[in-house]
């Protein structure tokens, strides 16, 4: 037995002349949200495709939840469960037909699943919609719907891929909280994202994947150390003074200031806010006026620039399957 | 954003809770009720898309009406004496030309993402597949239905009575159901559901025309008749018009069944082989 919710080796898988996923080392502690970041493209989908026996590896071992995802696969199905883009419930059902027919093959009688169904359905506020198709719900619950499908017998291990894409603030919260639920009910919950701010909110440990490779992995506030440092925002009042006030804090912080976009604002990173108060004492005695200033920790964002040479966001549109 | 109603949203994610706390968890069902659970899945589909009827009706309606006043009149002297013979083979046209829906129907599953919600639950692999054939099986006997009830309008005198029909019938649906698994092996080789219309196209139209369901092969060249003989389909045509015309079926009957078997053996093992990992 092992306390390792996934444990991989070298895993690969080659579509053509691509290798989607090259070489992926991974272990997972049980419990938590263990998340998946990277671009469209990186690989994330492909690795949880595996680790989820739905496609099988090229090279390298996968063990899942200590069960080997090819020697072992129907042991691995009966004790996860996945919501994505590419797990997804029929359409031209209702939510109840569906909810019941995950139910009776899980096992589940007639009355048992019907019973199984309305009670998910009251939890994820979809009561009144049971009986609608689901083609003509709303994207939020639509994504409700796919997770309750996945629930319907608990899983040790849900795998969520990309769980809020294309859904508005709201339902992403909502859809948040409910991802918060089940991990405190017990579930480890592996969750890809391609939004920063996401993993930053739910996953207690992260794993940055670009070109098929895990290329860092830790807490977010470890990744956002191992970036260095802080980070020093300054807008000054008057833009004509921006030249003048990044000429003080580079002396002043002794590293390098960088212009923002907005032609007021200059960002530098620090390694103490000693430093810092003592620079923006200067200003102060220089005489320029600041309108605003923060100190923090670097986004995920810069996190990702600085590993990657490039930033998270999408630059190409195509989805991880079309590489194939 | 939640705070707009924080109390529900509170609410909602204690009854999340409880519904997640559910350790329940029933005996793994077998490999028939889970077959059979997929086909409920074909029959709840017919229920809110009630438009995929309408090949099964058009299709026979069309076939048996072109082709016995097309050919009744030159072929037999008369459509009613033409519609004897015609009826069982175009019975078995209408069937398998509507089994190639199959593919299609698997192909937009895959592209959904349904598919690999099948795939990932912890029960017989192929039980997806062969419900969805049984739900197949209910559109064949509709479309079988529709023929049967408009050869009778048409003067068609089945010799073989309700019994012969019936068995008919039943061993039309054996032979589609084997056939099936052609398609679902190509709807996991093939990526678009045109190329899998086009192929299905290009095997279903000799192996329905390259037969002996419009006229008695005798008249062919040599070269055809020997098509004609080896072709499974001229074997279920022989053996269904046996069967609904009362007379004997001689080896029609076990040949189909062989052919049916072969069918589920190669194809059923491609389509698993493929259905591992479908790309």
């Amino acid at each position: 037995m092992t306390d390792l919710a996934i444990e991989t080796h070298g895993l690969v898988k080659v579509f053509g002349s691509t290798r989607a996923v090259d070489g992926v080392d991974l272990a997972i502690p049980r419990g938590g949200v263990h998340g998946f970041l990277g671009p469209n493209g990186a690989g994330k989908t492909t690795t949880i495709r595996m680790l989820a026996t739905l496609s099988t590896p090229d090279g390298g071992t996968a063990r899942v939840l200590g069960r080997d995802v090819v020697r072992e696969a129907d042991e691995v199905r009966r004790r996860v469960s996945l919501t994505g883009q590419f797990a997804s419930v029929d359409e031209d059902l209702t939510g109840r037909e569906n909810l019941r027919l995950i139910g009776r093959l899980f096992g589940y009688t007639g009355p048992g699943a019907t019973r199984r169904a309305n009670e998910l359905l009251e939890a994820f506020g979809l009561a009144e919609a049971g009986d609608r198709q689901v083609k003509k719900y709303s994207g939020g619950m639509r994504r409700r719907i796919d997770i309750a499908a996945s629930i319907v017998v608990t899983p040790e291990l849900l795998f969520l891929d990309e769980p809020t894409t294309g859904l508005d603030p709201r339902s992403r919260n909502e859809v948040w909280d409910i991802i918060r639920a089940m991990v405190g009910s017990g579930t480890t919950v592996l969750l890809t994202t391609q939004y920063l701010d996401e993993a930053d909110q739910l996953a207690d440990r992260i794993s940055v994947i670009d070109s098929g490779k895990v290329i860092a992995e830790g807490t977010s506030s470890e990744l956002k150390a191992s970036v260095g440092s802080g980070s020093l925002h300054v807008r000054v009042m008057d833009p004509a003074d921006r030249a003048a006030a990044q000429q003080i804090l580079v002396r002043e912080l002794g590293v390098e200031v960088r212009e923002g976009v907005d032609p007021a604002a200059l960002d530098a990173s620090v390694d103490s806010s000693t430093v810092v108060t003592r620079a923006l004492g200067s200003l102060d005695a220089a005489g320029i006026t600041l309108a605003q200033f923060a100190l923090g920790q670097p986004t995920l964002d810069e996190v990702f620039l600085a590993l990657t040479g490039h930033t998270a966001e999408p630059e190409q549109s195509e989805t991880e399957e079309d590489a194939a | 954003m939640s705070v707009a109603a924080p109390t529900a949203q509170k609410h909602e994610t204690s009854k999340i809770l409880s519904a997640l706390a559910s350790t329940e968890r029933p005996e793994p069902p077998g490999p028939i009720s889970t077959s059979f659970t997929f086909g409920w899945r074909a029959l709840l589909k017919i229920k809110h898309v009630p438009e995929q009827l309408v090949d099964v009706t058009i299709f026979p309606i069309m076939f048996t009406l072109l082709f016995t006043f097309l050919f009744g009149g030159a072929l037999a002297g008369s459509t009613v004496e033409y519609v004897q013979f015609l009826l069982p083979g175009i019975l078995v046209q209408g069937v398998i030309m509507i089994t190639m829906y199959t593919g299609t129907t698997l192909r937009t599953d895959i592209e959904k993402g349904v598919f690999d919600r099948f795939r990932s639950l912890p029960i017989w692999r192929p039980s997806a597949l062969v419900g969805m054939l049984l739900g197949d099986a209910a559109r064949f006997t509709i479309s079988a239905l529709v023929t049967i009830t408009l050869g009778l309008i048409l003067g068609w005198r089945p010799q073989g009575g309700p019994v012969g029909v019936a068995l008919g019938v039943l061993l039309l649906l054996v032979f589609a159901f084997s056939l099936g698994w052609v398609w679902t092996f190509l709807s996991l080789v093939l990526r678009t559901s045109n190329a899998i219309m086009g192929v299905s196209m290009l095997v279903i139209t000799p192996l329905t025309f390259g037969s002996n369901i419009f006229v008695d092969p005798s008249t062919m060249p040599g070269w055809l008749q020997a098509f004609v003989e080896v072709n499974p389909v001229s074997h279920l045509v022989t053996a269904v018009r046996a069967l609904m015309g009362g007379t004997d079926p001689g080896n029609g009957i076990v040949l189909t069944l062989v052919s049916s078997a072969a069918l589920v053996a190669v194809f059923g093992s491609l389509t698993m082989w493929r259905y591992r990992d479908p790309r």
